[in-house]
């Protein structure tokens, strides 16, 4: 009794090896961050500094430094949120908390999807038909923050709605038998539980927003400005159309630059994305249910 | 405003159905007001969906069908003038499971107080005075007076449920209806519920569905036995315990099936 037999054995050794082939691929992913960031850090770290990140470009863009891009990703990344948080928050506040079941929100449903779906070029092209020519913004900073915005509202919709759809049902039954209306419960209950899950989506999305280039080349980004935007109706550089531009567009570039404006990219994107993380944790550890 | 019988609750020929499921026949029931009234019966018998109708939680699921009339003081609750909202106010609601909401104790008592009205006007000392009178005649007071700003949801279920009652008081409801209020505690929670029971007599009308005998037995002043959604007997506790009518009545509370 209580020895292992054959069959026991052969267990054991199919779960040793199905965790460790698991474990390798969980390790591989870690790799490629790895050799970027590293890369990024050894070519271009020498070239990041305070004067890189707070002076404008010269000599072609070959020296100086980057701050009109960077200035310009946080005007876009800005508008576009102003845009679509309000708009997207809306909409799922209505999906999760109003909307009845049935087709018409079934095919909401699935425009949302499709919308996440779509290539960025395309949403570039329509941000150009829509915004740049039809609403007359011309090439201009609203024109591209709508289309990015419009490109990131299913983010933030899905986003929203899963943390809305997290909150426990009894919480809002509990409202209702006491006579709150809908309206009451989400202000009350819905939406206090859920800020963390939204708040997550909306730093995601600023992060992906900062980061894409096709949505805003057509719309809103030049390749190069000698005066700082004054309004949201003056074209900007970007810190992702200015990485296209140094990393392929300018002769005799100094290799260091291109992988210096890489590397306050990405620690951009991952700033936002820790910031995310924190902010949940942060908040998750508050709510006790 | 119909006949004027005084009673908490009446209903005439009350028939309910879950889409093509009929729950309950032509239930005639008189609750009085003041007391609490016990029903009691085995699973699916129709209690918790009467008890569910009276402040009209069944119809959210969309595809319940009533027929007959349910009157609360007098005034049927399914009349067409008649607001929602004022019903959940005037009949407050205590379900099996504790459903604090996952803010403070204080804003949890607050919280029907708020939204019906009376909190925007009331300075910071009225309502801690609400928060106090409610908790007080919960006996819950001396337990969290300390901690009214805590998460309502770090309290005992004896707490919690006891807290779930006392949310309902601030609005002056006339019925209060709990749906086993007892059945997610301990037997030391069920003891100090029931005692609550008898501090609320007298000041509501209280409908109490139980699955415990005993429950009704010791904590009601009357009692009504239904079988699959009819009602079969309703008398005063004693009489109901001791010398039942029915057959029926006598093989469930001898528990020979339920």
């Amino acid at each position: 009794m209580f020895d292992a037999t054959e069959l026991n054995q052969k267990n054991e050794r199919v779960e040793k090896l199905f965790r460790a082939g698991f474990g390798l691929m969980t390790v591989m992913l870690i790799i490629p961050v790895l050799i970027i960031l590293t890369t990024l850090v050894v070519k271009g770290g020498s070239v990041v500094n305070f004067d890189f990140l707070f002076q404008s470009p010269t000599n072609g863009m070959t020296a100086g430094g980057i701050f009109p891009a960077l200035l310009g990703t946080v005007w876009l990344v800005l508008v576009a949120l102003l845009i679509s948080v309000p708009l997207g928050v809306a909409a799922a506040v209505y999906l999760s908390e109003y909307a009845p079941e049935n087709w018409f929100t079934r095919v909401i449903n699935l425009a949302i999807i499709n919308l996440a779906g779509v290539p960025s070029i395309v949403h570039a092209l329509f941000g150009v038909g829509a915004f740049v020519l039809f609403f007359g913004f011309g090439t201009s900073i609203l024109a591209a923050s709508l289309t990015l915005a419009i490109m990131t509202l299913p983010l933030i919709i899905v986003a929203t709605r899963e943390s809305l759809q997290a909150v426990p049902y009894a919480f809002r039954e509990a409202c209702w038998n006491m006579g709150a209306t809908r309206w009451q419960t989400i202000r009350r209950v819905v939406l206090p539980n859920a800020i963390s899950g939204i708040l997550t989506g909306v730093i995601l999305e600023v992060s992906r927003t900062s980061g894409e280039t096709a949505p805003i080349m057509f719309t809103g980004a030049a390749f190069f400005l000698p005066l700082l935007p004054q309004s949201v109706f003056d074209q900007t550089m970007a810190l992702s159309l200015h990485l296209f531009v140094v990393s392929t567009q300018v002769p005799d570039m100094p290799e260091a630059v291109p992988y210096g404006v890489a590397l306050v990219l990405i620690c951009l994107v991952l700033l936002m994305n820790s910031l995310s993380i924190a902010l949940r944790v942060y908040l998750r550890g508050r709510k006790k249910w | 405003m119909d006949s004027g019988s005084g009673m908490a609750i009446s209903t005439t020929d009350l028939n309910l159905w879950y889409g093509t499921f009929q729950a309950l026949f032509d239930v005639n029931l008189e609750v009085k007001p003041g007391i609490i009234t016990a029903m009691i019966g085995p699973s699916g018998c129709g209690k918790s969906t009467f008890l569910r109708s009276v402040n009209r939680i069944n119809e959210r699921l969309g595809y319940v069908r009533i027929t007959g009339e349910i009157n609360v003081y007098d005034r049927n609750i399914y009349g067409e003038d008649v607001e929602l909202v004022q019903v959940r106010k005037q009949v407050g609601m205590v379900f099996q499971r504790p459903n604090p909401l996952p803010i403070s104790i204080r804003d949890n008592v607050l919280f029907g107080y708020q939204i019906h009205g009376q909190g925007k006007t009331a300075s910071k000392s009225d309502q801690d005075d609400v928060v106090e009178d409610a908790l007080r005649q919960v006996l819950l007071w001396d337990q969290v007076k300390d901690r009214l700003n805590a998460k309502a949801t770090g309290l005992s279920l004896e707490q919690q449920q006891k807290l779930c009652i006392a949310r309902l008081l601030p609005v002056k409801p006339r019925v209060l209806l709990m749906d086993e209020p007892c059945s997610a505690l301990d037997p030391k929670g069920t003891e100090a519920v029931e005692e609550l029971l008898w501090e609320l007599r007298g000041k509501y009308s209280i409908l109490i569905v139980t699955h415990n005998m005993a429950q009704a037995r010791r904590a009601s002043d009357e009692c009504i036995f239904m079988l699959l959604g009819k009602v079969v007997e309703h008398t005063e506790t004693e009489t109901m315990f001791v010398t039942p009518k029915f057959e029926e009545t006598e093989n469930y509370i001898e528990g020979r099936y339920g």
